[in-house]
C-alpha cells in the first residue's frame, strides 16, 4: 500500500537531511506505528505519505514514495485526497467548518462525492465513532476526544485507503485516549484500513500495532519490524517492555494481559518485597486554596477547592480534560479572578503582587509553552531568561541542555518540534527555580528520554525544598515522580491522598506495572529493580 | 406535498431567506422617518426573532445591535444639541455654556441654546439608522453570516471560505492576544512592548494558518476542472462588474442619488451580467454540496413578506402617502393605515417559517 523507496528530505536552508535514506513497506490493513525521539523526523515522515512534504513545505526529496500506486512526486496532496485522508497533531487547527457534521462532509464535498452517497457515508461515520449525540455542536463546544474523532472521522469519510495520524492520543486523558484507539482498532479490523500512526505514548499503543517503524534521528538508519522483535532493542520502551526486559521474559509481552499471565513467577518472587512508601513531606505551606470558586461567565470550572501545598511534595493534579485542572494552577499564579473564597501562594495573593515579585515564589509553564517564548532565537530566549529570573548567564542554557541535548542555539522556538519547544519553555521556568513550580501538562509530545530527565529535575528541586504541581494524563509519568495525587472531577477535588493509594486502585489511573503486579503495591519498573535487587 | 414545503415541519430556514426578507424591512425603514413606523418596524424584527431564533451563539446578535442602535442615537442627540442653531426651530429647551470660538470657525457653534426641534430631528434621524441596524441585527440572530456563505454559488466558493476562516480566526487573535498577555506575568515582565505582544499573536496566527492550508490541501482543497485561464478572467472579471452594478443599483434606488429608470437598468444589467458569470463559473468547480438549504415555499413566503413590506413604503413614498415624513419636528406623529397594514405583512415569518428543530439533550463532554 505504502512504499518508500530511497526517501531523503532535506528542508530548504537545513544541512542536514530530516530524514537520510528511508526504504520500507507497508502492506494493506496493517497498522504501523512510527516512533522515535522528540524531533527525530517522524511528523516529517508521515507528511511525506500525502505529499505535503515537499509539495507543502519546500525542500527536497531524492527518492520515491509510492500510495496507492500513486508516485507523490506527480500527485500533489489534493490529488491524494480520497487515498490518503491525515490528522495533524492538533486537531483544532486542521477544522475548516464550524459543526461537526459539516467537518465530517468538507472532504467529501472538495472530491465532488454525489450528494446522497455524501449523506450516507456522514451517518455510517457518525455511528462507526460514536459521534451521533454531537452532529450538530459546535467543533469549539466539544471534548479533546471528540474533537479528536472528529477530526479522524473526516479524513475518513472520503473512503482513503490509508489513514495518517500524527499522536492521536498524546494530549487526551486516558478515557478519550481509550474511545480514539478503540476506533481506530475497528477500522482496522472491520474496514481494513492502513493505518500510519505516529505516537509517543507506546503503553497506550503499543499492543494494538502490526508493524513498527523506528525514527532514530540523526545520520542513523531507519528501522522496520514487528513490534515484538522492534521492542527488544529499541530505546523508547513503555514500562511493559522494560518490566519484560527486567524480568527477562521471551516472547517480550507488549500488552498488560499479556504480562500479567508471564508474570505469575515474578509475583511470587516480589510478594514480600514490598516497596517502602515514602513518609509524608511535612514542609512548610507553599501555597493554599481555601473554598475556591472560579467561573467563566456561568460556567463553573472550580467549585469550592481546599487544599493546601507543602515544600518537598510532588503534585499530580488528575482529571478529565475540563475537569478544572489548568483553573487551577492558573488561580495560583492569579492569572484568573476567583468569584470566592482565595487562593494564595508564598503566603500572598498572587493577583495583588506584582509580576517581578510573583515569579520568584511562583513559576507556571502553561498548558501552550509557546505563549511564554518571544525570542527570535533559542540563545536569545536562555539569554533573556537569565535577565527576567536575574540568575547567572547560562543557567537557562544548561537545563536545556539537560532537557533536550543538543538545540541548535541559532534555531527560532517556533521550528522547534512540539516536545522541544516545551523542553524550552520548561528550562525557562525553571531557570528561576521558584519554591512553587506549576507545570501544565508537561508530557506532551514529550519522548521517554525527555520525559526521564525531567522526573530527575523535578525529584531535585523536591528534595531541595521545592513544591511542584503538575497537570497530567500521564499515569506513568505520576507513578514516577508524584508523592501525592488529587483527582479533579466537574471542578470539585474528588481524591486526595498519596500517590500509591489513589491510583492504584483506580482501573482509568493505574500505571502498567501497577496492574500486571497487582494486587501486589508496586507502581514503577524502577521499584521493582530496586526490590529485585535487595532481594538477591 | 413535500416535505420541505410545510410549514410546520421543523427546520432551518434557508439563511437567504431570513437576509431578503431583513434587509426588506431595512428597506423600509429606509423610507420613512415617522418614530410610529419606525417603532412598529423594530417590534415586527424583534417578534419574529422572538420566535424563530435558535439556541446558537449568534442567536443574542439582536439584542446587541439594539444596544449598538442606542448608542448611535445617544450620540446623534448629543451631537445635535451641542452644535444646535436656531435653524430648526425657536422652541428653546435648555440653554448650555457656549464655547467661545475663533472666527474661522464662523457659522459653527458650540453650545448655547438647545432648541426642542433640534434634539427631537436628531432622535428621528438617529432612530431611522438605528431601525436599519436592527434589521441586520435580525438577520444576523436568525441565520448566522456564516451559513450564509456556505450557499454561496459555486463560482464564489473560494471568497467563502476566504471569509468563513477570517471569521474563525478574528475571535481565535482576541483569546490568542489575551493568553499571552496573561502568560507574560509568568516571565515577570509587567510592561509588554510589540515584541513581546504582538509578535507571538500574530507569529500564532500565520502558524495556524500554515497548519489550515496543510489541511486544506490534503483534504482536496482547490481540486478544479480544467478551464482556460483566459476564460477563467472573463468570467472573473464580470462577476466584479456585475457586483458593481447591483450594488450601484441598489444604492441609487436607496438614496435617490440617480433617476429611477438608470438606478433600475443599473441593476438589471448587473444582476444579469453575475448571474450568468457565475453559471459558467459553476461549469469550473467539480465539488458538490453537503446537505444544502433547500429553497421551498417558506423560503418564498418569507421572502416575500419581507419584499411587500419594502413595496409598499418605497410605492408610499413615491406617492407622497401622507404620514411618512413629518410636517415638522413637533407635530404628534400620525398613524398612517396603509403603510401600517404593509409593514404588518412582515410578520408572516413568525409563522411561515417552520419551527427550528428541538435541540437534542446536550450530552455532557
Amino acid at each position: 500500500m505504502i512504499e518508500f523507496d530511497r526517501v531523503t528530505v532535506t528542508y530548504d536552508g537545513a544541512t542536514e537531511p530530516a530524514l537520510r535514506d528511508v526504504s520500507f513497506s507497508i502492506p494493506e490493513g496493517e497498522l504501523a506505528l512510527v516512533i522515535g525521539r522528540t524531533g527525530s523526523g517522524k511528523s516529517t515522515l508521515l507528511r511525506t505519505i500525502n505529499g505535503l512534504v515537499p509539495h507543502f513545505t519546500g525542500g527536497t526529496l531524492a527518492g520515491r514514495v509510492l500510495v496507492n500506486g500513486r508516485d507523490t512526486r506527480e500527485y500533489r496532496p489534493r490529488d491524494l485526497a480520497d487515498v490518503v485522508g491525515i490528522v495533524g497533531q492538533d486537531p483544532m487547527s486542521g477544522f475548516v467548518t464550524d459543526t461537526v457534521e459539516d467537518e465530517l462532509a468538507y472532504s467529501m464535498e472538495s472530491l465532488g462525492v454525489p450528494p446522497d452517497m455524501m449523506r450516507r457515508r456522514v451517518e455510517e461515520t457518525l455511528d462507526l465513532l460514536g459521534l451521533a449525540d454531537v452532529r450538530d455542536r459546535a467543533l469549539t463546544s466539544l471534548s479533546g476526544g471528540q474533537r479528536q474523532r472528529t477530526a479522524i472521522g473526516s479524513a475518513l469519510t472520503s473512503h482513503p485507503a490509508v489513514l495518517v495520524l500524527d499522536e492521536p492520543t498524546s494530549a487526551l486523558d486516558p478515557q478519550a485516549a481509550e474511545e480514539v484507539l478503540a476506533a481506530l482498532q475497528r477500522l482496522v479490523h472491520d474496514l481494513g484500513v492502513t493505518v500510519v500512526m505516529a505516537e509517543h505514548r507506546l503503553e497506550r499503543v503499543i499492543q494494538y500495532a502490526d508493524r513498527v517503524i523506528e525514527v532514530p534521528g540523526g545520520s542513523a538508519a531507519v528501522s522496520t519490524g514487528l513490534p515484538v522483535d522492534q521492542m527488544v532493542t529499541a530505546p523508547v520502551a513503555p514500562p511493559v517492555v522494560e518490566l519484560g526486559r527486567l524480568a527477562g521474559w521471551s516472547p517480550l509481552p507488549l500488552s498488560v494481559r499479556d504480562a500479567r499471565r508471564a508474570a505469575v513467577a515474578l509475583r511470587t518472587r516480589l510478594t514480600d518485597l514490598a516497596p517502602p512508601r515514602p513518609v509524608a513531606v511535612e514542609g512548610r505551606e507553599l501555597a493554599q486554596c481555601k473554598d475556591l470558586v472560579v467561573a467563566y461567565g456561568n460556567t463553573p470550572a472550580l467549585r469550592g477547592v481546599s487544599l493546601s501545598i507543602r515544600s518537598g511534595e510532588v503534585v499530580a493534579l488528575m482529571g478529565r480534560n475540563g475537569a478544572g485542572k489548568s483553573t487551577l494552577l492558573n488561580a495560583l499564579v492569579g492569572l484568573v479572578q476567583p468569584r470566592s473564597g482565595s487562593a494564595t501562594a508564598a503566603g500572598a495573593d498572587p493577583r495583588r503582587t506584582r509580576p517581578s515579585q510573583l515569579v520568584k515564589s511562583v513559576g507556571l509553564v502553561p498548558q501552550e509553552p509557546a505563549d511564554l517564548l518571544y525570542a527570535a532565537t533559542v540563545a536569545d530566549e536562555c539569554a533573556g531568561a537569565d535577565s527576567d529570573f536575574r540568575v547567572a548567564p547560562g543557567s537557562c542554557r544548561a537545563l536545556l541542555d539537560r532537557l533536550a541535548p543538543g538545540l541548535d542555539d541559532q534555531m527560532h522556538p517556533r521550528d522547534l518540534s512540539e516536545g522541544q519547544r516545551l523542553c524550552l519553555a520548561l528550562s525557562v521556568v525553571l531557570c528561576g527555580a521558584p519554591p512553587l513550580l506549576l507545570l501544565d501538562e508537561p508530557t506532551r509530545g514529550l519522548d521517554y528520554g525527555a520525559k526521564r530527565r525531567l522526573v530527575e529535575i523535578l525529584r531535585e528541586l523536591a528534595q531541595a525544598g521545592h513544591a511542584v504541581v503538575l497537570s497530567t494524563h500521564d499515569v506513568e509519568m505520576v507513578a514516577e515522580v508524584a508523592t501525592r495525587v488529587l483527582v479533579l472531577a466537574e471542578g470539585e477535588l474528588v481524591s486526595d491522598g498519596e500517590t500509591a493509594t489513589v491510583i492504584a486502585g483506580s482501573p482509568a489511573f493505574a500505571p502498567q506495572v501497577a496492574k500486571i503486579l497487582a494486587p501486589l503495591p508496586f507502581l514503577t519498573v524502577g521499584e521493582v529493580a530496586t526490590a529485585l535487587e535487595r532481594a538477591s | 406535498m413535500r416535505a420541505v414545503h410545510h410549514l410546520t415541519l421543523p427546520r432551518a430556514l434557508h439563511p437567504g431567506a431570513w437576509w431578503l426578507w431583513a434587509l426588506g424591512l431595512a428597506v423600509a425603514a429606509s423610507r420613512t422617518r415617522n418614530p410610529v413606523l419606525l417603532i412598529l418596524i423594530l417590534v415586527i424584527a424583534g417578534f419574529v426573532v422572538a420566535a424563530r431564533r435558535s439556541d446558537a451563539p449568534w442567536a443574542n446578535s439582536y439584542v446587541a445591535f439594539l444596544k449598538l442602535g442606542l448608542v448611535v442615537i445617544a450620540v446623534r442627540v448629543v451631537l445635535q444639541a451641542l452644535l444646535s442653531t436656531r435653524s430648526q426651530g425657536n422652541v428653546v429647551l435648555f440653554t448650555l455654556p457656549q464655547l467661545p470660538l475663533p472666527d474661522w470657525a464662523n457659522g459653527v457653534k458650540l453650545g448655547g441654546e438647545v432648541t426642542a426641534e433640534a434634539v427631537l430631528t436628531a432622535l428621528y434621524d438617529g432612530g431611522q439608522l438605528a431601525v436599519m441596524l436592527c434589521c441586520i441585527g435580525a438577520a444576523n440572530a436568525l441565520a448566522s453570516p456564516r451559513r450564509l456563505l456556505k450557499s454561496l454559488p459555486g463560482a464564489l466558493y473560494e471568497m467563502g471560505v476566504a471569509c468563513v476562516v477570517a471569521l474563525t480566526f478574528a475571535p481565535q487573535l482576541v483569546t490568542d492576544g489575551r493568553r499571552i498577555r496573561a502568560a507574560r506575568r509568568l516571565r515577570g515582565r509587567t510592561r509588554g512592548s510589540f515584541r513581546t505582544t504582538a509578535m507571538p499573536v500574530l507569529e500564532g496566527a500565520l502558524d495556524r494558518s500554515v497548519e489550515l492550508a496543510a489541511a486544506m490541501d490534503s483534504r482536496g482543497y482547490g481540486r478544479t476542472a480544467h478551464i482556460p485561464r483566459r476564460q477563467r478572467r472573463i468570467t472573473g472579471g464580470s462577476v466584479l462588474l456585475g457586483l458593481l452594478g447591483i450594488a450601484l443599483g441598489v444604492y441609487s434606488l436607496l438614496t435617490d442619488a440617480m433617476a429611477f429608470p438608470v438606478a433600475a437598468g443599473a441593476l438589471a444589467v448587473g444582476l444579469l451580467l453575475a448571474v450568468g458569470a457565475m453559471a459558467i463559473g459553476h461549469r469550473r468547480v467539480t465539488r458538490t454540496r453537503y446537505r444544502p438549504d433547500p429553497w421551498a415555499l417558506p423560503e418564498w413566503l418569507v421572502t416575500a413578506s419581507g419584499a411587500l413590506a419594502a413595496a409598499v413604503m418605497i410605492i408610499a413614498a413615491a406617492r407622497h402617502v401622507e404620514g411618512l415624513v413629518l410636517a415638522g419636528p413637533l407635530v404628534v406623529p400620525p398613524v398612517p393605515v396603509l403603510p401600517v397594514i404593509g409593514l404588518l405583512l412582515g410578520l408572516a415569518p413568525a409563522v411561515a417559517a417552520p419551527p427550528l428543530t428541538r435541540r437534542r439533550e446536550l450530552v455532557p463532554a
